[in-house]
């Protein structure tokens, strides 16, 4: 029993754990509740919205119409609302509590930016009206891409990159162009072992192959080795920063001296951002061209898996290369979009239909004009602060794989599990029995078992000790032999561990009806 | 600052924790000259004051909701039911993540598998994938995997296709050993566009890449096409701009697509201004190891009880990194939620209807435009869209028009400046178009064209 804060004795909540003999004859749980499939609710004749009956009519579309059945089943407008009410309950979301996924930067994201990104004229505008009805658009491109460059200490900025990897993927292609243009057909980017995998996979979409850069003893890339392996077929090297492992790399200055010595480029993977923004800009580091994560660093939705928004900062050396189309000033004031290559132009050409995200500008822009330059920097910050303040509080029942201080994350990893049965998916599912979303589990690679905690600068101090008091619980638990919290959890979610095996084996990718399986 | 819940005193009790007295003291790995940097940026702002600074750059642009609007060519203003943007706002929703810990993301799980489901329905193709960035990335993509399932690299693109989606396709494989041959756009004459594709086939030929209905608005009839490619062992990659179509023409897959890719925004998303959208890829059961992008399976738990999760991620870069079949880590899941919801709202038989109010407005419109002296409306087919030539530079008859606050079309100059169709303007009419609107266009045009 314990105390709540006007002292009247509370119990644990139960209702999780199966304590009845029976089930119940509807299939739910009381607020568990069970949810079909939409294709077994409901059926090809039912609607949920009134559109005007057209009748029959002579049709102008070559005589090509659609007599086959399609099959998609509706559902009235009511059960359309309690489908999804039902499903979103299955989910758990940082509206929700501590979602301390490393890497992930999974921090509040404001209503605010919601209600701005649906203003009329920004959620509904068409991309390609005349310049002339879309000035305000291009405006708030200009504003946003302002804020990008001077956080960075950057002179260019590519909007366009629908998400990360896109962004990515813009970097390096600007990156090759810049070569090609002067000739050199390097064929090398080299990646830190602890890279996330776009990294890779991003230089291999260009056609380059991809050599690993192992890592020292205390976390970040190892210089000399990577000094070695610089030479003049390296065309790049992709490096976040702070890296994977929750660290600065003290020598990042030294890196990209090397980097640059040796006519490559440096690329830096800015996942990680949040962590020093108004700290320090990348650009007074060497860096030639970095992506943002809208949706890590300035709080867009990450919705479930997307949609993301990855702009591109550029240095002098590859802005000419950047890809199209972008704002530019006109004549008499008024702002132009430069949609395709004119003669003479060296970009290396459009990543995508249209201009980008532009739901996502809105929003990180509305995060960003509230917190202010004062407040970003705050807010990494107290993301640091919060991460070393976990790390503090842990590192004496976890093993924390490298010496702090951290910057926004921290990286432990399963040696504190060593000879207890319990790994760490059967910690991060323990988690889930607590309450939380687990941790990033098994990134970066460079460790074993990781385990990468970030806070992000959300958190109260309550809340950040009301983990800290779980993740000790367990930690505890698992070196007590109290195997039981571990080998089958999650007990209270709602569903047990999920047979992924069997899902590749034997792939249902989709519903048939049960006649046509 | 109202997003920062640390107060001083419980900053200070951190940093007496971790055993600092200065929070720089955390920052002692970043060059020390480098620290703290001058930045020239405005300071904190109440939310009351972001509202009025945004609101003021909103104000500036001209909403297609407003005025009489006509604009197409990709991107399509149609209504969305209220309810689909309450229920992606719902916190569980909108602020979970990847469902990589499927026990606590059943919610998500169980509409990506509901949307992959849908999807593959609408283009009569085996499989889906759980969303991609949008239709032009997903068109790259499908000309990638053809080269991996044909082992073959040319690949041929269809003057009809949407010029972006070209730019995009030849952009992205610029550097990989794939060779593009794109077509020059014929949008006057949709015969001669398809024939041009049927000739440039050959043995060496991975793909045809051809737009349905064409961007000019022309509806093919790909099963010829089908028939060449196939005999070539070429792929037949079918591109998607206006799902709606879908309700009312033969689908892709019984005109023998091998992979289908689409713009999925039509349904359940706004404009957005062009983003963010929501990428549809569909293809055959024999090519899913090959196919990009997420993938969700049915399976079970523990207890027996269904379930899905995230499956054949060995095709994605966290597994296979440089080996992946693609780079993309997203899946645009937001953005399929508003499809899927709209979709369930809709049913078979709401599709079908609203299509089909789509297809008699764009008739009543080029019922319009043909009576008016100068145009000359090139479609003999078309389902919501149409393509018109005017006595003029058709971006000055927009510009002029968008002044009088009708938004009249694409002009396919701002599509393809080097096309040398100056004069032709493609004009979209859905279901949100009025008599009214239309009246109000002619008029305009009528005037705008003497």
């Amino acid at each position: 029993m314990s105390m709540n804060s006007q002292g009247r004795p509370t119990a644990a909540i139960s209702g999780g754990a199966e304590t009845a003999s029976f089930e119940s004859f509807s299939g739910h749980r009381g607020l568990r509740l069970a949810e079909p499939l939409i294709f077994e609710l409901g059926n090809s004749e039912t609607t949920g919205v009134d559109i005007a009956d057209t009748g029959d009519f002579d049709l102008s579309i070559g005589g090509l119409e659609r007599t086959e059945e399609i099959g998609c089943a509706g559902l009235s407008e009511p059960d359309t609302v309690r489908h999804y009410t039902r499903l979103s309950r299955l989910n758990y979301g940082i509206d929700m509590g501590v979602f301390p996924l490393g890497s992930c930067t999974m921090k509040h994201n404001p209503r605010l930016n919601e209600k701005m990104a649906r203003l009329p004229g920004f959620g509904d505008i068409h991309p390609l009206q005349p310049i002339a009805t879309v000035q305000g658009a291009l405006g708030l491109m200009e504003e946003l891409s302002n804020w990008l460059m001077t956080l960075t200490g950057m002179p260019a900025v590519a909007l366009s990159p629908k998400a990360g990897a896109h962004g990515e993927l813009c970097g390096v292609m600007a990156i090759r162009a810049a070569h090609e243009a002067r000739g050199d057909a390097r064929q090398i980017i080299l990646c830190p072992e602890s890279a996330h995998g776009t990294n890779p996979a991003t230089a291999a979409f260009c056609g380059y192959k991809v050599k690993s850069i192992p890592g020292q003893a205390n976390g970040r890339v190892d210089v000399a080795a990577l000094k070695e392996a610089l030479d003049d077929t390296v065309a790049a090297v992709m490096i976040t920063n702070p890296n994977t492992c929750g660290l600065f790399e003290n020598e990042v200055k030294d890196i990209a001296d090397a980097i640059h010595a040796a006519g490559a480029f440096f690329y830096c993977d800015g996942a990680n951002f949040t962590a020093i923004m108004g700290k320090v800009r990348p650009g007074d580091l060497g860096v030639d061209a970095m992506h943002f994560n809208l949706h890590k660093t300035f709080s867009t939705p990450h919705g479930g898996g997307g949609p993301g928004s990855g702009p591109v900062v550029f240095s002098d050396a590859l802005k000419a290369h950047a890809p199209l189309p972008y704002v530019e000033e006109g004549k008499d004031g008024s702002l132009e979009m430069r949609e395709w290559a004119e003669e003479g132009d060296t970009t290396f050409g459009r990543l995508t239909a249209f201009h980008g995200q532009m739901g996502m500008y809105v929003r990180a822009l509305s995060y960003m004009l509230s917190h202010g330059s004062d407040g970003l920097k705050q807010a990494s910050e107290d993301a640091v602060l919060s991460a070393n303040y976990l790390y503090a509080c842990l590192k004496d029942v976890m093993s924390a794989s490298f010496e702090g201080p951290v910057m926004h994350e921290a990286l432990f990893d399963d040696a504190f599990l060593k000879d207890t049965g319990v790994t760490t998916l059967d910690f991060a599912k323990a988690m889930i029995d607590e309450g939380y979303h687990p941790m990033t589990m098994y990134f970066p690679l460079v460790v074993h078992g990781a385990m990468l905690v970030e806070p992000t600068e959300s958190e109260s101090k309550y809340n950040l000790d009301q983990f800290i008091r779980s993740m000790r619980g367990l930690a505890l638990a698992a070196k007590a032999g109290e195997t039981e919290r571990f080998e089958n959890a999650p007990y209270f979610a709602p569903r047990k561990r999920l047979d992924e095996t069997l899902a590749a084996r034997n792939p249902i990718l989709r519903f048939t009806k049960p006649d046509e399986a | 600052m109202r997003y920062l819940p640390l107060t001083d005193d419980d900053r200070a009790e951190m940093r007496a924790k971790i055993g600092i007295s200065q929070i720089d003291e955390l920052f002692k790995d970043v060059p020390k000259a480098d620290l703290n940097p001058a930045i020239d940026l405005p300071r904190y702002k109440s939310e009351m004051e972001v509202e009025r600074h945004l609101s003021k750059l909103a104000n500036k642009n001209m909403a297609a909701g407003s005025v009489p609007f006509f604009v197409g060519a990709g991107a399509y203003k149609h209504h969305v039911p209220s309810t689909v943007d309450h229920m992606i706002q719902r916190g569980e929703f909108l602020t979970a993540y990847t469902p990589y810990q499927p026990e606590i993301a059943q919610g998500t799980l169980q509409y990506v598998f509901e949307f992959q489901t849908q999807v593959a329905q609408l283009l009569a193709m085996d499989v889906a994938n759980a969303g991609m960035y949008d239709g032009s990335t997903a068109t790259a993509e499908a000309v990638m995997m053809a080269r991996r399932v044909t082992r073959k690299k040319r690949a041929v693109l269809a003057g009809g296709l949407h010029p972006h989606y070209r730019a995009v396709v030849e952009t992205t494989t610029q550097f990989t050993d794939d060779i593009v041959v794109a077509q020059p756009p014929q949008p006057a004459d949709a015969k001669a566009e398809l024939q041009a594709v049927i000739d440039a086939i050959d043995d060496t030929t991975s793909c045809v890449v051809v737009q349905n209905p064409t961007v000019a608005g022309h509806v093919l009839d790909l099963r010829p096409l089908a028939e060449v490619a196939h005999a070539h062992k070429a792929l037949l990659v079918v591109a998607v701009t206006e799902v709606v179509s879908l309700g009312l023409m033969m689908s892709p897959g019984e005109m023998g697509a091998d992979i289908v890719v689409g713009e999925g925004q039509s349904i359940g998303n706004g404009l957005n201004y062009g983003g963010p959208y929501i990428g549809l890829f569909a293809t055959n059961k024999k090519y899913v190891r090959q196919m990009p992008g997420r993938l969700c399976g049915e399976t079970v738990d523990a207890d027996g009880t269904r379930g899905f999760v995230l499956t054949l991620s060995t095709r994605e870069q966290h597994i296979r990194r440089e080996k992946a079949t693609s780079n993309i880590c997203t899946n645009s899941s937001l953005c399929s939620l508003a499809f899927t919801i709209h979709m369930t709202l809709l049913g078979e038989k709401g599709l079908r209807a609203l299509a089909k109010v789509n297809h008699k407005t764009t008739q009543t419109l080029k019922a319009a435009l043909s009576g008016i002296a100068g145009i000359d409306v090139l479609n003999d087919s078309f389902f919501n869209e149409l393509t018109v030539r005017l006595p003029k530079d058709a971006a000055d008859v927009v510009e002029e028009l968008a002044k009088g606050g009708v938004l009249a079309g694409v002009p396919f100059s701002r599509l393809d400046p080097n096309a040398g169709h100056d004069d032709l303007l493609v004009l979209a009419a859905t279901e949100m178009v009025t008599d009214e609107d239309i009246a109000a266009l002619v008029s305009a045009l009528t005037e705008a064209v003497q």
